[in-house]
């Protein structure tokens, strides 16, 4: 996935890569780190809490906890990257663009997920992806990290099943997992 | 609706520190949208709000419709004098007026105490006290124990010594429950005309000299000479009370350890404070007033409640993925 960005804005160049919180900015951060033993240098990262754009607060209740967002320095002209964990119906990626012309107008936006389920409710698609799979509406996909769960790894659980990260033993037991190597190395072996 | 904090925000008293935590929480990414060039979320639109002040105020008024407009709530602003309520109309009825013209919230002040939790109990409307008389200012208490909780990292074990008017202090008590649920130990410091007689009922310290509450303190809370409020004899003069309880530098100077100085404003300066100490290295009075945006927009996003019962119909959008 590091290289496929890299490769599709000819270089690090202006190039910011922005984690969604919360998976993905844990996977901005690793990217970047691959980015950098390649190329040499970093390029620059931001998080980016999308609670406060969502087309759903009216009816989501009681009200979700909104995460810090930082978005380094001017990010006009840059050739900003969106990194999230799972692309599913695509509104949260639509939340993102909305918060993001509010920090600034970039000269390209792209999109990077790890795992792309489908079932897309708005025309928007990833530049960049882990790995695709094909699920029904009555399930979920969890991506655990181990900076926040202790182990990197993809399930996909019913989608009434606790979220992984919290049950994580009892949802591992009854979960089925994703037959690829989990997260990290999805991502590394895809670039090598 | 199903709020955490309930319909309202009438007090600090009847609320949970697991509550107040999540509010000063919640306040924390909502500073970074007033540094961001366009200080805008789409949080609250749609949302009207009414900020209904019977009272002068600038700095509450002023930072209720900024936290409302960043969250792109609509707002109205109702002052007593030249509304209806100058013809002599009752507080239900012009609340009730507003509530008719569909508003979600209204943010009130109003010179007599109780007066938040008399309106919530007759409208559907959310109402979130913006000070009631001598009762409670629930975000001035918010804020402060944000800018404490900046400083200090933690509240829990942390000194505070409330100085001055408590008497006619709404900000006073919302700041003793605040603190006292967050784990801080407080004092209160003033002439004896100017405390409650039933001060030892809040489980307070009382300073009778203010050198010895800055010995004691980590924080000072200065509180406003409320003039306006005083029509007894409370102190001899103006200068006799900035001579034995003012906060000057010459005092702070004399005790071997930082003090940290807030203010809810607005000062009289050479009466409780002296313009080094409100303008030095230690005061965050201004640090006050910004967090004071961000508490509020923290508390209008808490209020404002996700309907469940819609989300039936919107079944598209589970939680956890995208």
């Amino acid at each position: 996935m590091a290289d496929e960005i890299v490769e599709l804005h000819d270089g690090t160049e202006d190039l910011v890569l922005v984690g969604i919180q919360r998976r993905g900015v844990q996977l901005a951060d690793r990217i970047a780190q691959l980015i950098a033993e390649r190329e040499g240098e970093p390029p620059r990262r931001g998080a980016l809490d999308i609670t406060l754009y969502r087309d759903d607060l009216q009816t989501v209740g009681p009200r979700p906890v909104v995460g810090p967002t930082d978005i380094p320095g001017d990010i006009d002209g840059a050739r900003v990257v969106i990194v999230d964990d799972v692309l599913y119906t695509g509104r949260t990626v639509r939340a993102a663009l909305d918060e993001l012309a509010d920090f600034g107008r970039p000269a390209r936006i792209g999109l990077a997920v790890l795992i792309d389920r489908g079932g897309r409710e708005l025309p928007i698609h990833a530049d960049v992806v882990g790995k695709r799979v094909e699920l029904r509406r009555d399930q979920r996909v969890d991506v655990l990290v181990n900076e926040l769960d202790g182990q990197d790894s993809v399930v996909v659980v019913p989608k009434t099943a606790p979220p992984s990260d919290a049950g994580r033993a009892a949802g591992g037991s009854r979960a089925k997992k994703v037959p690829t190597p989990p997260g990290r190395r999805t991502a590394g072996e895809k670039s090598a | 609706m199903t709020s955490p904090l309930g319909k309202d925000l009438l007090a600090l008293e009847p609320l949970t520190p697991e509550q107040i935590g999540l509010i000063l929480d919640t306040a924390e990414p909502f500073k970074e949208i007033s540094e961001r060039a366009i200080k805008k979320v789409p949080t609250l639109r749609g949302s009207t709000i009414v900020n209904l002040f019977f009272e002068p105020s600038t700095r509450t008024r002023v930072s209720f419709e900024f936290a409302e407009k960043r969250l792109s709530a609509d707002t109205v602003n109702v002052a007593a004098s030249g509304s209806s309520v100058s013809k002599g109309e009752t507080l239900v009825d012009t609340a009730r007026n507003l509530e008719a013209m569909r508003i979600d919230m209204v943010v009130m002040r109003h010179g007599a105490s109780g007066a938040a939790q008399f309106l919530a109990q007759r409208i559907e409307s959310t109402v979130i006290n913006a000070g009631d008389g001598t009762h409670e200012h629930p975000t001035q208490g918010l804020l402060d124990l944000l800018t404490l909780r900046d400083h200090f990292g933690d509240l829990r074990g942390l000194r505070v010594c409330i100085v001055g008017d408590v008497l006619h202090s709404r900000v006073a008590r919302s700041n003793i429950w605040g603190l006292q649920k967050m784990g801080a130990e407080v004092a209160v410091c003033g002439p004896r005309s100017l405390l409650p007689n039933a001060i030892a009922e809040f489980g307070v310290t009382v300073f009778d000299r203010v050198e010895a509450a800055m010995e004691w303190a980590q924080a000072l809370n200065v509180l406003r000479l409320q003039l306006e409020r005083m029509t007894a004899g409370y102190i001899p003069s103006l200068r006799e009370y900035n001579r034995v309880f003012g906060v000057t530098r010459e005092r702070l100077e004399r005790v071997d350890h930082d003090v940290l100085i807030l203010h809810p404003g607005p000062m009289n300066r050479g009466v409780e404070i002296d313009s080094d100490v409100a303008d030095g290295p230690h005061s965050v009075i201004l640090n006050q007033v910004t967090n004071g945006v961000a508490i509020r927009m923290a508390v209008l996003y808490l209020l404002a409640g996700g309907r469940p019962e819609l989300a039936e119909t919107a079944k598209s959008t589970p939680g956890g993925e995208r």
